[in-house]
């Protein structure tokens, strides 16, 4: 069978493979030679590096902390309302940041409701920008990946062990000593690795509640030395630092085993439940109120605050908004144009093809603004990067949703083989007309559910569009931005809301688009 | 004339082998134990395991290494034999063009299997509107219109209940007839190689045995078979 033709060619994966490899290695190799040039790191680096390994820290120890009781509690309460809460968990992964700092500063913010709340009692507001502030953006958006992961392991512990240990009339100590804290023990480190990952390369967070000396992330010094400094051979060089900050944890977490958040089916609840107190009872509710608060009051306040202002945005935020989904839709076409070669590549061939899908994993690691830097210094001797600014966008858009985009179609691919593979290769079903008439019509859902999540990352990203636009040429999120530092909150409030309409709108509709007249 | 010439399949510590030759036209069930390798040796022929040793011969030529597609026969699986998101209509057409592209004669040829096989009226409808015996007539008339000399049946009806099965075990035979193929039918029931009243190969302990004649091997079984029956 190996020395026979494969029912694909291997070429469209092997150019896949190839594009990506070039992005990050390619980029880093541009990176690094001309960084060589460079001084080495001041102070200030050091305080960005340090700065950077701190605030993952924190935010990943939190995010983690607070996740194991709000876990617990989903799993042993039954109530109106849940399942929405479990969906609701999955949103913070496809809401644009900006969006998300700003109903975060609506509610924590100098001029936000509990400022307002601490002054009526004769207190001093609250100061959100800085370490704090950074730390509480991560904590939102990764509590509810920490919770997915948790709430994941705690429904693989089959409920027969839970009658079993309630037949022991075991104590609730006895339980989490011999039931839970295995568990825990085997998913607590891959998810604090991922969120330390995740939040080690969240330019946006920091660009928009850090800054200062004391509140730069490298990523945030890559960008003030490229855009301020002009010293491309410092952005460069704390670029590679960047590189290995991510790629040392990349390392870490993928030796961790990283469970898998992404996707359906975590709201089944078990018909068993332990922790019948009414004392646990009463804590858990509290958990689980405190914690919808915490992840639905931004984002009502982001709907309240932007709702008057919308009717009264300047034309530009509409122009930036078309640019936004041009961006957003050619990105989401590279992510499907890179994904299902790499994917085929992987099913057809186990070896070269695993190493192919790494390498489309790998993206996961890699920061948007190393990658952007690289592209700079490549093509600034050939063309102006800043007239590519959109177009450079999409393609490293399409790279850092390729991880999610594969996790996504690979397992169907998979299915679909060995559900129809040996069908398929008796009838010749080979090449092209066997990707037209088995493969694109079986994944229709994945394929959907791919491009609805590129299309709506690359709607709300703000990174490596940061480093290239000028004034003609941002995107959505950059205009908010714009509008956040000329004090037009009204304006960025109203943005934020179509941005948000935006992002949602484009994953509902292309994963609608993927179930519609779906045949099991 | 299809030939296993020192044929041996090696999975593991799971061997099978097989040394004969199947007449043309001939109608062989291949029984034996679960476990025993019909499937496997079924999967061989077809292509989708290539054998440690031997080869297999069609009229004298080697298929040993052609592709699946390629090869002179058409196989129907235990299951899955049919695209869900496809119709019946395009479920047979497949088996004349890959790409789905017909002609105008190619279109007439489908229709006319999907009729010679009880199903003319039904062609827009997908898998999961018909019931389990008519999803097996579309799969019986893709073989059909693909006209390949070799059909093999790994436990098509096994789903099918009785009475329904022994129609379908009919149809395959008179399909057969028509096209002068040779069929190879794995199946558990040995009801099933007495119904097809031609030719059985045994398969058990590593080794599928020679065809025999059905009704001579059930009268006398070898103790293999015995211990099975």
């Amino acid at each position: 069978m190996a020395r026979r033709a494969q029912p694909i060619s291997p070429w469209p994966g092997t150019v896949a493979a190839a594009l990506v490899l070039g992005l990050t290695f390619g980029t880093l190799g541009a990176v690094a030679w001309r960084a060589e040039a460079a001084s080495r790191l001041g102070p200030a680096d050091w305080a960005a590096i340090r700065f950077t390994v701190v605030q993952a820290t924190l935010s990943a120890i939190i995010s983690v902390a607070l996740a194991v009781p709000l876990a617990r509690a989903l799993v042993r309460r039954q109530f109106p309302g849940r399942a929405l809460l479990v969906t609701l968990l999955g949103a913070p992964f496809i809401l644009p940041v900006i969006v998300a700092v700003l109903g975060m500063l609506a509610v924590f913010g100098r001029g936000g409701i509990l400022s307002a709340a601490l002054g009526s009692l004769g207190l001093p507001p609250i100061h959100i920008y800085g370490l704090h502030g950074v730390v509480l953006a991560h904590v939102f958006f990764n509590l509810p990946l920490a919770t997915r992961l948790l709430l994941q392991g705690w429904q693989a512990i089959p409920a027969e062990r839970f009658r079993l240990a309630a037949s022991l009339n075991f104590a609730p100590a006895d339980t989490r000593r011999l039931l839970e804290y295995p568990m825990l023990r085997s998913i607590v480190p891959g998810a604090l690795l991922v969120i330390f990952l995740i939040c080690t390369t969240s330019f946006a967070v920091a660009l928009t509640l850090g800054g200062g000396p004391r509140a730069t992330t490298v990523e945030l010094a890559i960008y003030q030395a490229f855009r301020f400094e002009f010293d491309l051979s410092k952005a460069a060089l704390l670029a590679c630092v960047q590189f290995a900050i991510g790629g040392a944890a990349a390392l870490l977490a993928f030796r961790a085993a990283v469970p898998d958040a992404i996707g359906a089916g975590l709201d089944r609840h078990q018909t068993f439940r332990p922790g019948t107190g009414r004392w646990l009872r009463a804590m858990d509710i509290a958990v689980i109120a405190l914690a919808a608060l915490f992840l639905i009051l931004p984002l009502l306040m982001i709907l309240l605050r932007g709702l008057p202002g919308l009717a009264s945005l300047p034309p530009q935020v509409f122009v930036a908004m078309g640019r936004s989904l041009a961006v957003a839709l050619c990105s989401a076409a590279l992510c499907l144009a890179l994904a299902l070669p790499l994917a085929i590549l992987g099913q057809q061939m186990p070896r070269a093809g695993g190493i192919a899908e790494a390498i489309g994993y790998l993206a996961i690691s890699a920061s948007p603004l190393v990658v952007g830097t690289g592209l700079f210094i490549l093509l600034y001797p050939f063309a102006n990067p800043v007239a590519l600014a959109l177009p450079i966008t999409a393609l490293v858009n399409a790279v850092m949703a390729l991880p999610f985009a594969l996790r996504a179609i690979a397992p169907a691919l998979a299915r679909t083989e060995s559900d129809f593979g040996r069908l398929a290769s008796s009838l010749a079903l080979t090449g092209r007309a066997r990707l037209r008439v088995l493969i694109l019509p079986r994944l229709r859902r994945s394929l959907g559910f791919a491009a609805g999540l590129s299309s709506a990352l690359s709607m709300g990203d703000l990174g490596v569009i940061a480093l290239f636009a000028d004034a003609e040429r941002g995107t959505l999120p950059l205009q908010i931005y714009r509008l956040m530092g000329s004090y037009r909150m009204q304006d960025a409030a109203g943005a934020s809301l179509l941005l948000l309409i935006c992002a949602l709108g484009l994953f509902w509709l292309f994963d609608r688009g993927g179930r519609m007249n779906a045949d099991a | 004339m299809l030939t296993l010439d020192g044929f041996r399949i090696v999975q593991g510590d799971f061997t099978l082998s097989a040394d004969f030759a199947v007449p043309d036209g001939a109608h062989v069930a291949v029984i034996g134990p679960s476990g025993a390798g019909k499937s496997t040796l079924l999967a061989a022929i077809a292509g989708f395991i290539a054998p440690a040793s031997g080869r297999i011969l069609w009229n004298g030529a080697d298929i040993t290494g052609t592709d699946p597609g390629a090869r002179p026969l058409s196989i129907i699986f235990q299951d899955n034999n049919l695209f869900p998101h496809l119709t019946a209509f395009q479920n047979v057409a497949l088996g004349l063009k890959p790409g789905l592209r017909l002609s105008a004669e190619e279109t007439g040829q489908a229709m006319q299997a999907l009729h010679k096989t009880g199903l003319s009226g039904l062609e827009h409808r997908k898998p999961g509107a018909l019931s389990g015996g008519q999803q097996s007539r579309v799969a019986l008339a893709r073989t059909l219109v693909r006209h390949r000399p070799l059909m093999m049946l790994d436990e098509p009806f096994s789903a099918l209940g009785p009475g329904l099965k022994a129609e379908m075990l009919d149809l395959v035979a008179d399909l057969a007839t028509a096209i002068g193929a040779t069929v190879l039918m794995v199946t558990h029931d040995p009801a099933d190689a007495v119904q097809m009243a031609g030719q059985t190969v045994l398969v058990a302990d590593g080794i599928a045995h020679p065809p025999k004649d059905t009704a001579a091997l059930f009268a006398d079984p070898p103790p293999s078979l015995r211990a099975y029956l």
